[in-house]
C-alpha cells in the first residue's frame, strides 16, 4: 500500500524522516512554532488579564493608555507590527546594551517572535477577558464584598473561576489565531513551520506535496487544540445547571 | 462631548500632538514626495484587493453557510470541511500553496498554456485574489451558518404559510435577516480582512505594504515607511468601522 503510494507519487518519499527526506525539518519547524504559540499564549494571557482588571477598575489614565493599546493592536495587521516591533525591540535592548558598555546582541528568533506575537494577543485576550468578567454575575461579587472579602482574593476565588467559563469559547479562537500567527514570522526569517516548507519545498521542486504537508501539520494542531478546549471548557462549567 | 474631555484627556492629547509632531520634525520624511505615486497606486490595490475578495468570499459563504445551517448531510459536510480547513491553516501557507504549488503545477499542462486564462495564470495577483477569497468565505460560512440558525422559526413559519416559494422566502425573510444579525460580526471580519491583504506582498503582488518594504530597502530607512503603514492601515480600519456602523444604523429594529 505505502510502496504502491510512492511510486505513484515519487515526492512522498521527500517527506521522510532522514535526509534525503526533509521530515526532520519540518518537524523542527513545527516544534518551533508550537513553542512560539505556547509562548505568546501566555504572554498574552498574562497581558489580557492584566488589562482587563484594569479596563474593569483601573483609574482614568490607565483606562485611556488600554483602549489606546487595544485599538491601535487590533487596527494594524500584525505584519506590520511584528515588522515595527521586531526592528524597534532589537533596536532599543542594542542601543541599551552599547551605553551600558556591553558588546551588541542578536536578539533570538524564539524571544523577539514570543514577545512580538505576545503584544498582539494580549490586545484581544484583554478585550476577550473584560467581557467574561462583565458576565459574572454582580450578586456573586457583592456577596464577596459582603463577606468582607479583599479585592485581590475576590479576583482570585471568585472572579477568575467564574469568568474562566464565559471566557473559555474567545480564549480558544485566540490559541487557534496564535498558532497561525507563528507563519508570519517567516516573513521576518525566523524558521517556522511554514518558512521550514518553503524552503523544503523550494529546494526540491516538490511545492504541491510540501505545502499540502505542513497544511495538514497546522489542521492537526487545530483539530487536537479544539478538544482539548473542549474537555477544558467541561471542566471550566463544572458545577453550573446545564442550560436548557 | 462635554464629558469626552476630562483634564487627564487634555494632558494625554498634548502629549500624543506632541509625539506626532516629533514624528514629523525628528525623522525623516524627505523621501515620501518620491514615492507619493507610488504609495497612492499601493493604497489603491490594497483597497481593491479587500473590495474584491470581501464581496466574492460573502457570496460564496452564503451557500456555505445555508449549506450548513438547513442543507441535507452531502452537502452540509464538505461545506463544514470546507471551512475547518480554510480556518484551521495559516492564510500565508494558503497563498503560498495556490501560487508556488498550483503556479508550478500549471505550466506543466499544455493545454493551460495555451488557454486564453494563461496570460492571467502568470501573473500573481489571480493568485492572491483566489486565496483571499477563499479564505474570507470559510470564514463567513461559518459567521452565516451562526447567523442562518438564529434568525426565528417563526419568521419562517409566517412566510411559509403565506405561501412563498422557497427561494422568495430565502431572498425577502431569510437571508435579510441573517445578515442583520450578522452584521456587527461581519464588520470585524472585514477588518480582519484588510489585516490579512498584506501577506499578498509575499508573492509580489504590489500593495501599500510591498510599497513601505521597498522604500526600506532602496533608502534604508526602518521606521518612517512602516509607521506610514500603521497610520493608513488605521485609517482604512476607522472607514471600515464608520461604514458598518452606518449601516447597522439604517436597519430598523424595535429592540432597543
Amino acid at each position: 500500500m505505502w510502496e504502491a503510494l510512492i511510486t505513484a507519487f515519487p515526492t512522498l518519499s521527500l517527506l521522510a524522516w532522514s535526509p534525503p527526506g526533509w521530515g526532520a525539518n519540518l518537524m523542527r519547524g513545527l516544534a518551533n512554532s508550537i513553542q512560539i504559540a505556547l509562548g505568546a499564549y501566555a504572554v498574552g494571557l498574562i497581558i489580557g488579564t492584566a488589562g482587563a482588571f484594569g479596563k474593569l477598575h483601573g483609574g482614568p489614565v490607565t483606562r485611556d493608555l488600554l483602549a489606546v493599546y487595544t485599538t491601535v493592536v487590533r487596527a494594524v495587521p500584525e505584519l506590520v507590527l511584528i515588522l515595527i516591533l521586531y526592528f524597534a525591540v532589537t533596536d532599543l535592548v542594542n542601543q541599551a546594551m552599547v551605553a551600558f558598555g556591553y558588546a551588541r546582541i542578536q536578539i533570538s528568533g524564539v524571544a523577539a517572535g514570543i514577545a512580538v506575537l505576545g503584544v498582539v494577543q494580549g490586545a484581544y485576550a484583554t478585550e476577550v477577558i473584560r467581557g467574561a468578567i462583565l458576565a459574572v454575575p454582580a450578586g456573586q461579587l457583592e456577596a464577596a464584598r459582603a463577606m468582607g472579602m479583599p479585592p485581590m482574593r475576590t479576583a482570585w476565588r471568585i472572579t477568575l473561576p467564574l469568568m474562566l467559563s464565559n471566557a473559555i469559547p474567545g480564549l480558544a479562537n485566540l490559541w487557534l489565531i496564535a498558532t497561525k500567527d507563528t507563519a508570519l514570522l517567516a516573513i521576518v526569517g525566523f524558521a517556522e513551520l511554514t518558512l521550514q516548507t518553503r524552503q523544503a519545498a523550494s529546494s526540491t521542486k516538490a511545492f504541491l506535496t510540501f505545502f499540502l504537508a505542513a497544511g495538514a501539520l497546522y489542521l492537526l494542531i487545530t483539530l487536537v487544540s479544539t478538544l482539548i478546549f473542549a474537555i477544558i471548557e467541561r471542566w471550566a462549567r463544572r458545577g453550573q445547571r446545564p442550560s436548557t | 462631548m462635554t464629558n469626552f474631555w476630562h483634564p487627564h484627556r487634555i494632558v494625554m492629547a498634548a502629549i500624543a500632538i506632541a509625539i506626532i509632531l516629533a514624528c514629523a520634525l525628528l525623522l525623516r520624511w524627505d523621501w515620501l514626495p518620491k514615492y507619493l505615486p507610488l504609495i497612492g497606486q499601493g493604497i489603491w490595490r490594497t483597497l481593491w484587493l479587500l473590495a474584491v475578495t470581501a464581496t466574492l468570499g460573502f457570496l460564496i459563504a452564503i451557500p456555505l453557510g445555508l449549506a450548513q445551517a438547513a442543507g441535507p448531510w452531502y452537502l452540509a459536510a464538505p461545506a463544514r470541511i470546507f471551512c475547518t480547513v480554510i480556518r484551521g491553516t495559516p492564510l500565508l501557507l494558503q497563498l503560498w500553496l495556490l501560487y508556488y504549488g498550483l503556479g508550478s503545477l500549471f505550466p506543466q499542462f499544455p493545454a493551460i498554456r495555451e488557454s486564453d486564462l494563461w496570460p492571467y495564470l502568470r501573473q500573481a495577483w489571480p493568485y492572491a485574489v483566489v486565496a483571499l477569497t477563499l479564505s474570507f468565505a470559510g470564514y463567513e460560512g461559518e459567521v452565516m451558518r451562526g447567523a442562518f440558525k438564529g434568525v426565528p422559526g417563526g419568521q419562517l413559519e409566517a412566510a411559509r404559510a403565506m405561501g412563498m416559494p422557497r427561494t422568495t422566502i430565502l431572498r425577502r425573510i431569510w437571508l435579510p435577516l441573517a445578515i442583520q444579525r450578522a452584521l456587527p460580526t461581519l464588520g470585524g471580519e472585514t477588518v480582519l480582512q484588510l489585516k490579512a491583504t498584506p501577506l499578498v506582498a509575499t508573492i509580489t503582488v504590489v500593495d501599500i505594504y510591498a510599497v513601505a518594504s521597498r522604500v526600506r530597502q532602496d533608502t534604508f530607512i526602518v521606521y518612517e515607511p512602516l509607521l506610514l503603514l500603521a497610520v493608513v492601515y488605521m485609517v482604512i480600519t476607522g472607514l471600515i468601522v464608520l461604514a458598518f456602523r452606518w449601516l447597522e444604523n439604517r436597519i430598523p429594529s424595535r429592540v432597543a
